[in-house]
């Protein structure tokens, strides 16, 4: 495959990859509306993010077919990523984890939601108690 | 890969990069758009990180995006469907452009100009629910990058830089598409050849890339 023909395929590929990243975000989607938590939690999203990254990068942006002198200088220097990102959640969870063992902070709060914050019918009323009181 | 394949391809590595000649056997504009892009996907790794940093030590608990991010029609909220929207309008884009990519390689100026045409539009509806998403975030719920009411106050200037940064790709990548689409249809690259559609077509699928990973990051995880 000369540089000169440029990046031409059938069409058929293109076709499957996109309906497989259809599929692949669906399954993302499911995870949450399926209220998975956890460690499977993570491994399904992480699963899923990686095979439609990898089929984009591979299939529609081509890399797949480049020569190997392209392949590397595209996919080697973000490699170096991988180590920043790995030193900051050493540091991250080196950090959360002195607060939660010197400094009392709870590690199972949980944060407000807009359903809390909004409520239903009755919040209003509340609220407008509130401020008569004052 | 077989042993033949390998050691061809490692010959070939060798072969680029040991003569006194042109490393990379593409057009020129290719291999400056990927160099464009690998500095990009450092910018991105840095918010992202910077993101995983913030999150592991704010003193108070990280809003939960699920709640934050459903929408009701009509009935019961439905958690992150935004989201999962704006993500379906993007891949489904990617596959517009990928096609787009294709025709330009076969010449077929007509077609190319309407799937690029068309991806530009797609993009400009992402553009458009997302202007939607930041001003229900900012009027209702009442998000700013300094505080919010759900919990960590890290969570607006996150939110903000990420997906704004991200905005701003995909605004920027439709005017790029359609000032390519325009003059494939004007004509500009029967000469030349239509290597300019690969390399438009490249900008786009990263900023679909970026997305995967802002969609599990941000709001699934």
């Amino acid at each position: 495959m000369s540089a000169e023909a440029g990046q031409q395929h059938p069409l058929g590929i293109y076709y499957k990859i996109w309906i497989l990243l259809f599929v692949l975000s669906s399954f993302s989607y499911a995870v949450d509306f399926f209220e998975v938590q956890g460690g499977m939690r993570w491994a399904l999203v992480l699963l899923f993010m990686a095979l439609k990254a990898g089929f984009i990068v591979a299939i529609f942006m081509h890399v797949v077919w480049e020569r190997m002198a392209l392949v590397l200088t595209i996919l080697g220097p973000p490699l170096v990523l991988l180590l920043l990102i790995g030193l900051m959640s050493v540091e991250g969870f080196y950090i959360s984890g002195t607060r939660v063992q010197y400094m009392g902070q709870d590690p199972n709060q949980v944060a407000l939601t807009p359903s809390d914050l909004h409520g239903g019918g009755h919040g209003e009323e509340e609220e407008h108690a509130e401020e008569e009181a004052h | 890969m077989s042993e033949a394949a390998i050691s061809e391809s490692n010959s070939t590595l060798v072969d680029d990069w040991s003569a006194d000649k042109q490393a990379y056997h593409v057009p020129w504009g290719k291999a400056m758009m990927w160099i464009f892009l690998v500095s990009d996907t450092f910018i991105f790794t840095c918010f992202l990180t910077s993101y995983l940093h913030v999150r592991l030590t704010t003193t108070e608990p990280w809003p939960l995006q699920s709640e934050i991010f459903a929408l009701s029609f009509g009935g019961d909220p439905i958690p992150l469907i935004l989201i999962a929207i704006m993500t379906f309008i993007l891949i489904t884009s990617s596959g517009t452009m990928a096609l787009a990519v294709n025709f330009g390689y076969r010449k077929d100026k007509v077609k190319t100009f309407w799937f690029m045409v068309a991806t530009a539009a797609f993009g400009a509806s992402f553009v458009g629910m997302q202007a939607f998403e930041w001003s229900k975030l900012i009027l209702e719920e009442g998000v700013r990058p300094w505080s919010n009411p759900f919990g960590a106050p890290q969570f607006g200037s996150i939110f903000f830089m990420i997906t704004g940064f991200h905005g701003l790709h995909v605004t920027a990548g439709v005017i790029y598409l359609l000032t390519v689409a325009f003059k494939v249809k004007k004509g500009h690259y029967d000469k030349k050849g239509y290597e300019i559609v690969e390399i438009a077509g490249l900008y786009w699928h990263f900023v679909d890339l970026v997305w995967v990973f802002i969609f599990a990051f941000f709001y699934l995880l």
